[in-house]
This record gives structure tokens, C-alpha cells and sequence, in this order.
């Protein structure tokens, strides 16, 4: 189970790293959720994975530690947050400077593209 | 009420920001309703400041438990001097900047004041709190508000530096959390007192894992401070700012600094065993480099926003630099020099806005353009501040600096740091020369007299009321060194949080 879970973690965050690292919004805001969901089952193994653990006392014979699941419930909401407000500041991005690089401009030596179909110029 | 008093200062914005959202403040029309009762909420806020700041002196510091859950099990809050003291000057520049937007910033969104109220919550709230993960959470709460802030009023480049500033600080909350899961997962506590107990107990396996835990710490603080190769966003995030914005977020910079001083003081500080001090190897000469490249930085400015935004990074290298020092007597020293020097880098802020308004199309670039309207106001104005933020003598930036290279005690310290700080000050005089001539003596013919265009009464109060608190802290200098002095000794006693938060094994 330990070395599913970590694979899980490992591949997200290696997936999202790589996505945060791409020139455009659209990619990038999926990193951020992406790196935003493996953190978020990082934190919940730090209470050390267990198989039928009860967070509440008196409830069962093993427990498991409630607080990172606190800690990921709160995570998540914020998470959850951050990521709108990201989506609705790339789209305002667009609109305000004409393309969906983060960069707000065409990296040079780059081929012009053909006007995308998200373009307003149609 | 009075056993309540250190969630005060975080209530007071939190529901004050929440009332300024109801109908007796909203709409366009009514926003004289929101400039009363957000002035009335920041008084308010220095009040309680205040009396929070007269209770830690008078009782040593104290400690809440929200929902009265205990630590270590609870989340804490903490007030000893610094927190105060902090908690303290985030209020005053919460006042001096709603006092300068009344010139009109706020009429350009509606949510300007409330915003502004969260924002304040947001640092109030993680120079109180104790508890690691409740950082975390007040650092969103401020940053979220701060994306909001950043691109009040609009615009191309404001957009442009506020994709940037979240992506990065999004990532860096990322990071905040895995090093949070990582110490959690050694130590198995959150609070920081209770993880300073904790720390010097692991094994060894334990402390590997703590230490990149800590070290990815570094990495989010040293984002928020703007660490030298973490530094790339501030320039260009603070100059795209409007000015009573970014003179409030020169205390965000602050915000990393104060988290580096408590978590690598007391969790990663003398007792830790063989992870004490292990972030100092990285921290002192990044604290050089990013002095140096702050002062490279403020020689190569285009424009009067972009010297305040690299001075920003000088005082946060200056900062560092006394942190690495890992005294009492150079803490107390960095303290002191923060005050002042995020006073002044607010100043610096708000006058480049000033003088750009009465300069057209050049805005405050140096070149050569029409003549300011009122160049004896705004020429005495930037005068002062560039002596203060250069630290000549009378004002506070010099004791500030005087303070900050006694506490360099031993050689090579004191070489290192002397010899940064000084060259550093010079160039500043040199750039901030420069760019004094260039702004009010070099310009095209007269200016055409019009009214419109004279800086408002608003600013001018929200200016002066920051530029007066330097001459009183170089006159009040004893007492508030004392003071400085005694925070930082509370902050080096380690034991003292432990004996305050009653946690087991702390005798």
C-alpha cells in the first residue's frame, strides 16, 4: 500500500511540476491543481496510512490520526479557492493581454501561430 | 474582554472587513459610508494594538487558546513584544495607507476598504498565531487578498505582474504544505513550542526528514521575504502596485522575515541538537548577495517605484544579514531596523505616485519631462525620505543601521557586514541623487498651472503621518531600543513559550 501510495504522490507532483513549467495558462493552472491534489494526499499519509482506523475514539480497535485530515480538509477548501481565483485571473489575463501566455507575450523565435480558435478574431 | 485581547487585533479587521460588505457601505455612491468606517476600523485596530502592546510589557507575553483547546493539542495564539510590536506597526501603516487612497484609489473598485480590512486580518493574524499550520492559513488569507489588491484599478501591467505573483505564491504553498506534512510526520505536533521540545529528540532517520522539512520552510519564507534567488517577482509586483497598496505590502516582506526569525530561532535555533542553526550556511551569504543585488538593482531603476521596490530587497538582505549574526543584542537590532525601514519603503512608494501624477505621460521614469506643480512640497517631501531611507543622521535610518552593524561582533562578521551595508548606503545616495535631480530640475519649460493635478490633502496626511514617525523614532530611539532589545531576548529564550503555553516536559 506504502508504495502505491507514494508512486501516486510522486507521479502528480512530477505531473504537476511539469505542467507549472509550460508557457501557457491554460497548462499551467492545471499543474497548480495537479501539485494541489498530490500535496493533498501527502499531508493525509502523514497521519501514517492505516486500514480500517476509526478518527473517533470508541469506535474501533485501531486508530488513525485525525488531525492530518483536518489539516486536508482545510487544505482542500483553500486549494479549492486559490484555484478559481487562478482560473478567472488567466481569463482576465487573456482579455487584458491579447494571447494566454504567462508571460504576456509570444516567446520570440517562435513560428506565429494560426489565431487559435479561443481568439476573439474569428 | 481583557483575557481576549490577543484575538482582538484579528476580530477587529475580520469583522470590521465583513461589515464594510453590507448594504450601509456597498454601492458606488456611498462610499463616504466605507472611508468613515474603515478609518474608524484602522484607529480602531491601532487601539487594540496598542493595549495588546501595554499588557505584554506590564505581563510578559501571553497566550490564547482558541475554543479553549489547550496546547499542544489547540491551535495558539502568541503574543510576546515582537508579535506585538509587529501587530502594532502593521496597524499604523494600515491607517496612513487608507488615509492616502482616499485621494481617490479606493472610488476605482468597490472592494477596496474590505479588502484591505482582510489583508491587515491576514498579517495580523500570522505575526499572533503559534501554530504552524495556522500560519499556513493566515499566510492564504493574505496573499489571497493580496492578489485581489494587486490588480485594484486594472490595467495591462498590473494583470500581467499578478499572473506571475500568484502562480509563484501558489506553488509556494504548495511547498509550505509538504514541509508542513514532513515535520508533522516527524515530530507529530504542529505548535511551535511544542515542535522546539520535539526537535532535539529525534532520531536519526527522523532528523533527515525534519531537516528537509525545515529547509522547504526556508524555501516558502524565503519566497515571501524575497531571498535572493526567490527575489525575481518583488520588483516588478511592487512597482505595478498602485501606491497605497504597495506601501502596505512592504510589510508582507516583513511577514517571511518574521516567520524565519520564530521558526529558525525557536524550532531550528540553539536547542535542536544537531539540527540547530543548519539553515545559517544558506541563509548568510544569500543575505549578502541579496543586498548587493538589491543595491545593483536600485543604481539600474528606470523609475522612482522601481528604487523603492529594490530598496525593499536591501532592507530584507540587511535583515537577513543580522538574523545570520544569531544574537539577542543583533535581533533586537533587525527589529529596529524594520520598523524603520518598512516606514520608509511605504514612504518611498507613496511619494513616487505623488511626484508621477504631476509629471504626465513620464510618470516618475528619469526623464525629462514637464515640471512638477508643487515642487517645494513634494522636493521637501522626497528629501527627507531619501535621507532617512539612506540613513543619514538625524533620522531613524541611521540608528537603524548604526544598531545593525554594532550587533556584528566578531571579525569576519564584522568585515562582511560593514563593509555590504556601507557600500550599499553609498550607492543608494548616489541613485536616489540622481533620481531627486532628474525628478524636480530637469525638466521642459513650465508647467501648466492646474488645479487638478496638486497632490490631495489625503496624501499629503498619509505621507507625513509615516515620514514624522522617523525623526520620532531617532528622538524615542532608548526606549524603543529597549524595547526591540527585550523582544529579541524573548524570542532567544526558547523556554519561554514552553513555560508560557503550560506544555508537558517544558521544566
Amino acid at each position: 500500500m506504502e508504495l502505491l501510495y507514494s508512486l501516486c504522490v510522486g507521479v502528480m507532483t512530477f505531473s504537476g511540476v511539469f505542467l507549472c513549467l509550460r508557457g501557457r495558462t491554460f497548462p499551467v493552472v492545471m499543474g497548480l491543481m495537479m501539485l494541489g491534489y498530490a500535496v493533498n494526499l501527502f499531508l493525509f499519509s502523514t497521519g501514517r496510512l492505516s486500514l480500517d482506523g476509526a478518527a473517533i475514539l470508541g469506535k474501533s480497535e485501531t486508530y488513525a490520526d485525525p488531525l492530518p485530515q483536518a489539516l486536508v480538509l482545510t487544505a482542500i477548501v483553500i486549494g479549492f479557492a486559490m484555484t478559481a481565483f487562478a482560473v478567472i485571473l488567466s481569463m482576465r489575463a487573456r482579455a487584458d493581454l491579447g494571447n494566454d501566455f504567462v508571460d504576456g507575450k509570444e516567446p520570440p523565435g517562435r513560428p506565429k501561430q494560426s489565431v487559435s480558435r479561443w481568439s476573439s478574431k474569428q | 474582554m481583557m483575557e481576549h485581547l490577543p484575538i482582538l487585533p484579528i476580530l477587529v479587521s475580520l469583522i470590521g472587513g465583513l461589515l464594510l460588505l453590507l448594504p450601509p457601505f456597498t454601492g458606488i455612491e456611498r462610499y463616504v459610508n466605507r472611508r468613515i468606517a474603515a478609518l474608524f476600523l484602522c484607529l480602531l485596530q491601532i487601539a487594540v494594538a496598542i493595549a495588546l502592546m501595554a499588557k505584554v510589557i506590564d505581563a510578559g507575553p501571553i497566550m490564547y487558546a482558541v475554543g479553549n483547546w489547550q496546547a499542544p493539542f489547540g491551535i495558539i495564539l502568541y503574543a510576546d513584544s515582537l508579535a506585538a510590536l509587529l501587530v502594532l506597526l502593521t496597524g499604523f501603516l494600515g491607517l496612513a495607507s487608507t488615509l492616502y487612497s482616499f485621494a481617490g484609489t479606493d472610488r476605482e473598485g468597490r472592494y477596496f476598504h474590505p479588502i484591505m480590512q482582510f489583508q491587515l486580518m491576514g498579517i495580523t493574524g500570522a505575526f499572533l498565531t503559534h501554530d504552524l499550520f495556522n500560519l499556513f492559513v493566515f499566510f492564504e488569507v493574505l496573499l489571497i487578498a493580496s492578489y485581489v489588491l494587486l490588480v485594484h484599478g486594472g490595467g495591462k501591467q498590473r494583470t500581467q505582474a499578478n499572473v506571475h505573483y500568484v502562480i509563484l505564491n501558489l506553488v509556494g504553498s504548495a511547498i509550505f504544505l509538504i514541509a508542513l506534512g514532513t515535520l508533522y510526520g516527524t515530530t507529530g505536533t504542529l505548535n511551535i513550542a511544542d515542535m522546539s521540545l520535539k526537535i532535539s529528540t529525534l532520531s536519526e532517520g527522523e532528523q533527515v526528514l525534519a531537516k528537509v522539512g525545515g529547509m522547504m520552510l526556508l524555501v516558502v519564507f524565503g519566497l515571501k521575504a524575497a531571498m535572493l534567488p526567490l527575489h525575481f517577482w518583488l520588483p516588478n509586483t511592487y512597482s505595478a502596485a498602485t501606491a497605497p497598496v504597495a506601501a502596505l505590502f512592504a510589510i508582507m516582506t516583513k511577514v517571511g522575515i518574521y516567520s524565519i526569525f520564530r521558526v529558525f530561532t525557536v524550532i531550528f535555533g540553539e536547542g535542536a541538537g544537531a539540527l540547530s542553526n543548519m539553515v545559517l550556511p544558506w541563509v548568510w551569504p544569500l543575505a549578502i548577495l541579496t543586498v548587493i543585488v538589491g543595491t545593483i538593482g536600485v543604481l539600474a531603476s528606470p523609475n522612482l517605484r522601481n528604487i523603492a521596490a529594490n530598496t525593499v530587497l536591501i532592507s530584507v538582505g540587511t535583515l537577513l544579514m543580522a538574523f545570520s549574526i544569531r544574537s539577542p543584542e543583533a535581533s533586537g537590532a533587525a527589529f529596529y531596523y524594520a520598523l524603520h525601514s518598512t516606514l520608509i519603503s511605504a514612504v518611498l512608494f507613496m511619494l513616487a505616485d505623488m511626484i508621477g501624477q504631476q509629471r504626465g505621460k513620464a510618470f516618475d521614469r528619469f526623464v525629462i519631462a514637464k515640471k512638477v506643480t508643487q515642487p517645494t512640497l513634494l522636493g521637501a517631501l522626497f528629501f527627507v525620505a531619501a535621507m532617512v531611507v539612506v540613513g543619514l543622521p538625524p533620522f531613524s535610518g541611521f540608528i537603524g543601521k548604526v544598531v545593525v552593524l554594532q550587533s556584528a561582533a566578531t571579525g569576519l562578521d564584522k568585515a562582511l557586514v560593514w563593509s555590504t551595508v556601507l557600500i550599499s548606503t553609498l550607492l543608494t545616495i548616489i541613485a536616489l541623487a540622481r533620481a531627486g535631480t532628474t525628478l524636480f530640475w530637469r525638466h521642459a519649460g513650465e508647467s501648466a498651472n492646474s488645479e487638478d493635478e496638486s497632490a490631495s490633502v489625503w496624501q499629503v496626511v498619509g505621507v507625513v503621518l509615516l515620514l514624522m514617525a522617523s525623526p520620532i523614532m531617532a528622538i524615542f530611539a532608548a526606549p524603543i531600543t529597549e524595547y526591540t532589545a527585550m523582544a529579541a531576548a524573548q524570542l532567544h529564550d526558547v523556554r519561554l513559550p514552553v513555560s508560557v503555553l503550560q506544555l508537558q516536559g517544558g521544566q
